[in-house]
């Protein structure tokens, strides 16, 4: 054991020795590198620290009966084969989220990110998904909010739906303005994604009307049609007659994705929901496979620095410090509170063994920590110009494209009109100036990775191939948002009239949808309208939320662990959860107070209020002005309640552990009581 | 022969691992179980299995960010 634990140390320490070399010597590095070292960090987390927790802090107990074996009903409750609840409970926890945040985290250089990515992962994202799925399939598979309010009491309960709904109604605000930004004013993206919903339908009625439940043969079938109307749209791109038909503002698509998140909320899910969540997880599946692929067989250079000059809080896709903004901007692919949804929800009642938790809790994070490796590697390897030049708003850099370059270029990051013009053109596309939202630069980053490894010629397609992937990606994972928001909004408001909370009662249904379209639909509108892209507030916004979320989940396994008079071994979920109450408590103070008005909330509110006032906008800008200072003002507000419901949380935990080192009564353990396994083999495994 | 054999293992092997991950035996898994367990009581048709699992499986959050 210590031989292997030198050795290990060994490893770190000379991955660390040639990064550091390659660093001094300002050499460009290349993408298999982070690559590799990423893949050995996991490895290394994976063996030794994710088998210590296993075995010392959580105490698995392979001779444990676990509620899919108890409870087996063959339905939800199903003893599965580990690799396929790997498989399921990977395919539900990696979203469109570790995609986006290294893309805009890039701006800071590729080495905050990166590192983020890695070490949060291996000590804080990968040990709350372990731990929390494992504490649920020792409560019959719970969810986070059951147990909070069984270990913790009333409050901490209280405080963590109401932080879920919260994250549900930023979250899927956000992924509508990325996708928004993705279609506005192309053709080709517009007619493509539209097309997916009839597909997606077509898959619905044959998986319930003429083969139900044949998964398999119906996504097939999917497959062949999405490609279609990839092929589709590119012929429909090419006559000047029907892209017309297609080619529409941010505002009249976000109307059009609201309307959608509506009808998928409220339509039954066999006809709509579905469908599009069985295409979207083998498109998902493939591509991240394909990537990975592509990646190792082209080996790009990076061409990001590893630090920018914007790690002092001036940079052009969102104002702030390296720290804490780093920290915020990505969750997903480090640490993401909404795993713990997942995690303690269908999974554990899956699992067949205890000992089973370290893969697919630990394993599957850390596979989605990769994948944002290898997002991070996608936005890095484009000329840092051209990245800039995708990614900052217009209110940023300037209007046209001769302003924009002309910014851009005076950071050092050399980029020219006719540069952009040539590869929007190669990409099939009019223009990709501030196209903010980080999918279009991972769609161009993906498209030259695919393209040098698949053929150049195809570059249009793969870049639309791209940005179908995420569309239907981010459209699912909205869907499936809002319907989840809806049940919970449905389960609040039926304390209130019971009526109300009854989810098949009609007007209840559209009462409760209507309600959580708008609360989200509010802030795509607003970020449609706001010149800067709006993604620079609603991204951190989206990621103080998902931290809270994950503050909540470690609070209530910190409480466990000390109830349980496991006090030195808390420290494994207390060290990270000490780090994200710091990390997010200063991001939401530097949001409130801070006076510079690319950071500050009510900075900035106050600064358009007093340039509308001084008449020194322009009259568009103006005619916005007044709902954009309301908003700012309201999501300051809004991050003050996220950092209270996180601070509440951790207070009442605190309470609980401190009484119950007093010697003082507090909440019983709700664990199931011990039953030994009778499934045979059990022993086999350690 | 034997190396046509061990091709013909593995693609079946592969060919259920694909169905128990996509879900396309779930309606054959649920009538083992049935039989097993309840030989006495009717077992769901394929299509009211289907639409049933469904229900549940989007009544909770089943996709993360």
């Amino acid at each position: 054991m210590k031989n292997r634990i030198f050795g290990a140390l060994l490893a770190i320490v000379g991955a660390f020795a040639i990064g550091g070399i390659a660093l001094q010597r300002q050499e460009p590095i290349n993408a298999l590198w982070i690559l590799t070292a990423a893949v050995c960090i996991y490895l290394l987390g994976y063996r030794f620290y994710a088998a210590w927790i296993a075995a010392r802090v959580l105490c698995v107990d392979a001779t444990r009966a676990t509620p899919a074996e108890r409870l087996n009903n063959g339905r939800d409750f199903v003893p599965t084969h580990r690799a396929i609840v790997f498989g399921h409970h990977f395919a539900a926890i990696a979203g469109p989220g570790p995609l986006v945040g290294p893309t805009l985290a890039a701006q800071f250089g590729y080495l905050p990110g990166t590192l983020w990515i890695l070490i949060g992962a291996v000590f804080g994202g990968c040990v709350q998904d372990m731990t929390i799925l494992l504490l649920s399939t020792r409560r019959d598979g719970r969810s986070l909010g059951q147990m909070a309010r069984d270990e913790l009491g009333p409050v901490g309960g209280f405080a963590a739906l109401i932080g879920t709904l919260l994250i549900m109604i930023i979250l899927s605000a956000v992924l509508g303005l990325v996708i928004v930004n993705v279609m506005k004013h192309s053709p080709w993206a517009t007619s493509t994604v539209l097309a997916t919903i009839p597909a997606a339908i077509i898959v619905g009625l044959y998986l319930r009307l003429w083969r139900p439940g044949r998964v398999l043969e119906a996504s097939l079938l999917g497959l062949v049609l999405i490609l279609l109307a990839l092929l589709g749209g590119g012929w429909i791109d090419h006559q000047p007659s029907l892209r017309v038909l297609f080619d529409y503002s941010a505002v009249a698509l976000a109307g059009f994705i609201i309307v959608y998140g509506f009808s998928a909320a409220t339509l039954p899910v066999w006809l709509l929901l579905a469908p599009r969540d069985y295409l979207s997880t083998f498109l998902k599946l493939g591509t991240v496979v394909l990537l990975a692929v592509a990646i190792v067989i082209t080996h790009p250079q990076i061409k990001m620095p590893p630090l920018t000059a914007f790690v002092d809080g001036s940079g052009p896709l969102f104002g702030g410090k390296v720290f804490p903004f780093v920290f915020i901007t990505i969750a997903c692919g480090a640490i993401s509170g909404f795993h713990a949804l997942i995690g303690s929800g269908t999974t554990p009642k899956l699992i067949t063994n205890e000992a089973d938790v370290r893969l697919i809790g630990y394993g599957s994070m850390a596979l989605e920590s990769f994948v944002a490796i290898m997002a991070m590697i996608a936005a890095t390897l484009l000329d840092p110009g051209v990245y800039f030049a995708i990614n900052a708003g217009a209110g940023v850099v300037g209007a046209t494209p001769e302003a924009a370059v002309h910014t851009i270029s005076g950071w050092g990051f050399p980029v020219t009109v006719e540069q952009m013009r040539a590869l929007a053109s190669s990409m099939g596309e009019q223009t990709l100036f501030a196209r903010t939202g980080g999918a279009p630069s991972l769609a161009v980053g993906m498209a030259s990775i695919f393209g040098s490894t698949f053929g150049k010629g195809l570059l249009a397609i793969w870049y639309h191939f791209a940005i179908m992937f995420e569309a239907v990606f981010l459209l699912s994972t909205l869907d499936a948002g809002t319907r989840v928001g809806r049940f919970m909004l449905q389960d609040l408001l039926g304390h209130l009239w019971a009526p109300l909370g009854r989810t098949s009662w009609y007007p209840s249904v559209l009462f409760a949808s209507a309600a959580m379209v708008a609360a989200w639909g509010y802030f795509l509108y607003i970020g449609v309208i706001d010149p800067n892209g709006g993604v620079n507030i609603l991204w951190p916004l989206f990621g103080i939320s998902n931290q809270m979320l994950a503050a909540i989940a470690l609070s209530v396994a910190t409480g466990i662990l000390i109830k349980g008079g496991r006090l030195r071994y808390a420290l494994v979920t207390l060290v990270p959860l000490a780090w994200l109450a710091i990390v997010t408590t200063t991001a939401a103070w530097q949001k409130i107070t801070s006076a510079d008005a690319r950071i500050g909330l009510f900075a900035a509110a106050n600064d358009l209020a007093g340039k509308l006032a001084s008449g020194a906008l322009s009259v568009e800008r103006a005619a916005v002005a007044p709902q954009l200072i309301f908003n700012q003002r309201l999501d300051a507000y809004l991050t003050m309640l996220l950092t209270a419901i996180l601070w509440f949380v951790i207070l009442d935990m605190a309470r609980v552990c401190v009484r119950r080192m007093r010697g003082l009564p507090v909440p019983r353990s709700s664990e199931a009581a011990y039953r030994a396994t009778r499934l045979a083999g059990a022993e086999a495994v350690r | 022969m034997s190396v046509v054999r061990r091709l013909g293992t593995g693609a079946r092997a592969l060919w259920r691992l694909l169905r128990a991950l996509s879900g396309d035996d779930a309606y054959e898994r649920y009538r083992a179980h049935q039989h097993e367990r309840h030989p006495l009581e009717t077992p769901l048709s394929r299509r009211a299995f289907y639409e049933q699992s469904q229900r549940r499986k989007w009544h909770g959050v089943s996709r993360c960010c």
